[in-house]
């Protein structure tokens, strides 16, 4: 017994994790929240096939991504993600490039990337910068890049087009560039 | 053909998403042969691919 008790408590554990994560792709607490608990209790229901698998963390997280998901498909049947489209529409980053769309000010290789990724503060910065995005870009970059789908599975859980979808993540990688030039490599 | 850079800054994005056709493939490596700038963010792109890898697998 004390075995499952642990693992119980090792799975609580990472509860906050696991909501900071559900947030910033589902941007809204309530939903997260909710995709987090039905991680725990599909977890806690499938613990026999846990057993020598990769770390806690890594598994729940591969569950988490499929509620999310689910999530995302849920509340975009119910009710699409209206006006937002309007929200990004200007902030083309188009004060970057002079009139011939060359760059205003060449951009410098960032120092030592990898050697940020290793380090937690990094993954904070990017947390943030993240959670600075419009909410449906934040959920379309997420999805592409936390969750690993495809853009065609994007298009159709959220109901866009192809190309409207390339253009949000084209404006996620644009600007989270910025935040984190900003916020870590200009250090 | 000559692309901005602009225009290859979104197609560096798009391949991460898609296969470029062939024509959109060589005016972009032509492009990056002589484009300081988007050669670093095009390496910055990927940079931001691993650092959402590294936010899943968590910190070590």
């Amino acid at each position: 017994m004390a075995a499952v008790h642990d693992f119980r408590g090792q799975v609580e554990a990472l509860r906050p994790y696991l909501v900071r994560y559900a947030s910033l792709t589902l941007r809204n607490r309530d939903a997260a929240e909710d995709a987090v608990q039905e991680t725990l209790l599909a977890a806690l229901s499938a613990e026999g096939r846990f057993e020598g698998r990769s770390n806690l963390r890594t598994w729940l997280t591969g569950i988490l991504k499929h509620k999310c998901v689910d999530a995302v498909r849920r509340a975009s049947r119910e009710a699409p993600l209206a006006g937002e489209d309007a929200e990004t529409a200007g902030e083309d980053f188009e004060a970057l490039f002079d009139d011939r769309e060359h760059w205003r000010e060449h951009p410098s290789p960032w120092e030592n990337p990898d050697g940020a990724l290793e380090q937690k503060q990094f993954l904070r910065a990017l947390e943030m910068c993240l959670a600075g995005l419009p909410a449906r870009t934040a959920q379309v970059f997420m999805l592409r890049e936390h969750a690993g789908l495809e853009t065609p599975e994007i298009c159709k859980e959220l109901g866009i087009t192809a190309s409207h979808c390339w253009v949000l993540l084209y404006r996620a990688r644009m600007a989270l560039r910025l935040c984190l030039e900003k916020n870590w490599f200009a250090k | 053909m000559n692309i901005s850079c602009k225009r290859a800054s979104e197609l560096m994005s798009q391949e991460q998403d898609r296969d470029l056709s062939f024509t959109e493939w060589t005016a972009l490596h032509a492009h990056l042969a002589v484009c300081r700038g988007c050669r670093a963010v095009r390496e910055q792109f990927k940079t931001l691919r691993k650092a959402l890898r590294a936010l899943s697998e968590g910190e070590k």
